[in-house]
């Protein structure tokens, strides 16, 4: 249980520095998806449900989906398509 | 613009993406570089006169001061972010350790909440009894921010209908044109939200209505709720939601809810906050129906949060409900 604490914390950590540094936005909402879901995660084993199924929902659900209509309405998307 | 991407195509994390595509073979890497044909930057004619002081001014390898405004800016940068970074770490070293008896949050409070949470209130889950019954004034609040969060981005995104300014015309044919496409031929999501909808909304019931006696409640259900409703949004598109979810509703749902929870809590907010019986009876601990007023203040709380979930994604969307 110990190991695979400290494996979604340095999971976490790893993260958060990729979003900062990873240059295509598409992909930096990806990864701040699985931020969410980890810390999910981490709330699970720290007996806070409450808080697990709601960073699930939020974090992970909905305010990426913003974030994803976010990119659309300023044609983040659509542009990426064209250059490939 | 050209400079940056000139500059950008240069570094080591361009030929890595290049490799990484399958575009470049690392061990020609220079050979490729220059075949790339450089798109010619628009020519601007200035007097060379014109030109040479522009180039004292803008261009770094002539400016000093600026080359060493640029590095003077960089390098305090990274200090203060350096110095951030210590002084939080700092800080957390100082916190009392995790379960820790001795720290402070363990007071008269937590033991009170612990001790008599069941028998006044009629929850089983602490939390909820908490946050509905001691603490009810904050959730108010709370659900008042989301309401008035879900306001401002209707006044921010919203779209005139009578608007005649050509801006607006113009972002309501284009949204038009998108949304004719909607819903999408997308045969996967279609099939998987109609497993996975109805089980979504189910779930997001049994968190609210168990609000009192298994983790979750109004605003982790709400979201749940919520994220259900766009997923059958986004799968069968505008016209089929609005059968059973419109504008109208909306209004209707988060006003009813708001002042239902205002009108149920008032009378403790206004005698400052202290517990009046609310007539309802407690019950059982453990069974559905009990703990007296947190069952519909959790049913007002989720539906509040659902609304402003479902309303923030079509203002983002469309512009309109």
């Amino acid at each position: 249980m110990r190991t695979f604490e400290i494996a979604l914390l340095i999971g976490l950590i790893l993260c958060a520095i990729a979003t900062a540094l990873v240059k295509n936005l598409l992909t930096t909402i990806v990864i701040y998806m699985s931020y969410s879901l980890m810390m999910s995660v981490i709330w699970m084993i720290l007996q806070s449900p409450d808080l697990a199924i709601t960073e699930a929902a939020v974090g992970a659900g909905v305010t990426s989906l913003l974030f994803f209509i976010t990119l659309k309405k300023i044609d983040q998307i659509s542009e990426d398509k064209k250059d490939e | 613009m050209s400079k940056i991407r000139k500059n950008y195509e240069k570094s080591f994390a361009y030929r890595l993406k290049q490799w990484v595509n399958g575009d470049l073979d690392i061990a020609d890497a220079k050979q490729l570089e220059v075949q790339i044909p450089e798109k010619k930057e628009p020519e601007v004619f200035l007097n060379s006169m014109e030109q040479e002081t522009l180039d004292d001014i803008y261009d770094e390898r002539r400016n000093k001061l600026l080359r060493r405004m640029d590095l003077l800016s960089k390098a305090a940068s990274v200090v203060l972010c350096v110095v951030l970074i210590a002084f939080l770490l700092v800080m957390v070293a100082d916190m009392p350790g995790f379960g820790d008896a001795a720290s402070p949050v363990n007071n008269e409070v937590a033991a009170r909440y612990i001790e008599s949470g069941i028998p006044e209130t009629g929850a089983v889950n602490f939390v909820t009894g908490m946050i509905l019954d001691y603490r009810a004034f904050d959730t108010f609040g709370e659900s008042n921010v989301l309401f008035i969060a879900c306001i401002c981005v209707q006044i921010l995104l919203r779209l005139d209908k009578k608007s005649k300014r050509k801006e607006v015309q113009d972002i309501k044919k284009s949204a038009a044109k998108e949304l004719k496409k909607e819903p999408g031929e997308d045969l996967i999501l279609q099939k998987v939200s109609m497993v996975l909808v109805p089980l979504l909304f189910v779930f997001g019931i049994y968190i609210i209505l168990n609000g009192h006696l298994s983790p979750g409640g109004g605003f982790s259900g709400g979201s749940v709720l919520g994220a259900a409703l766009i997923l059958y949004l986004s799968a069968f598109g505008y016209e089929k939601t609005e059968k059973f979810f419109s504008q109208k509703t909306f209004k209707a749902i988060t006003l009813s809810a708001l002042s239902f929870y205002c009108l149920a809590k008032s009378y403790s907010f206004f005698t400052g906050a202290n517990h009046l019986e609310s007539g309802i009876p407690l019950g059982t601990p453990g069974n559905i129906l009990s703990s007296g007023l947190i069952l519909p203040l959790n049913i007002c709380v989720g539906l509040v949060v659902a609304c402003t979930m479902y309303g923030f994604y079509t203002l983002f969307r469309k512009g309109d409900f």
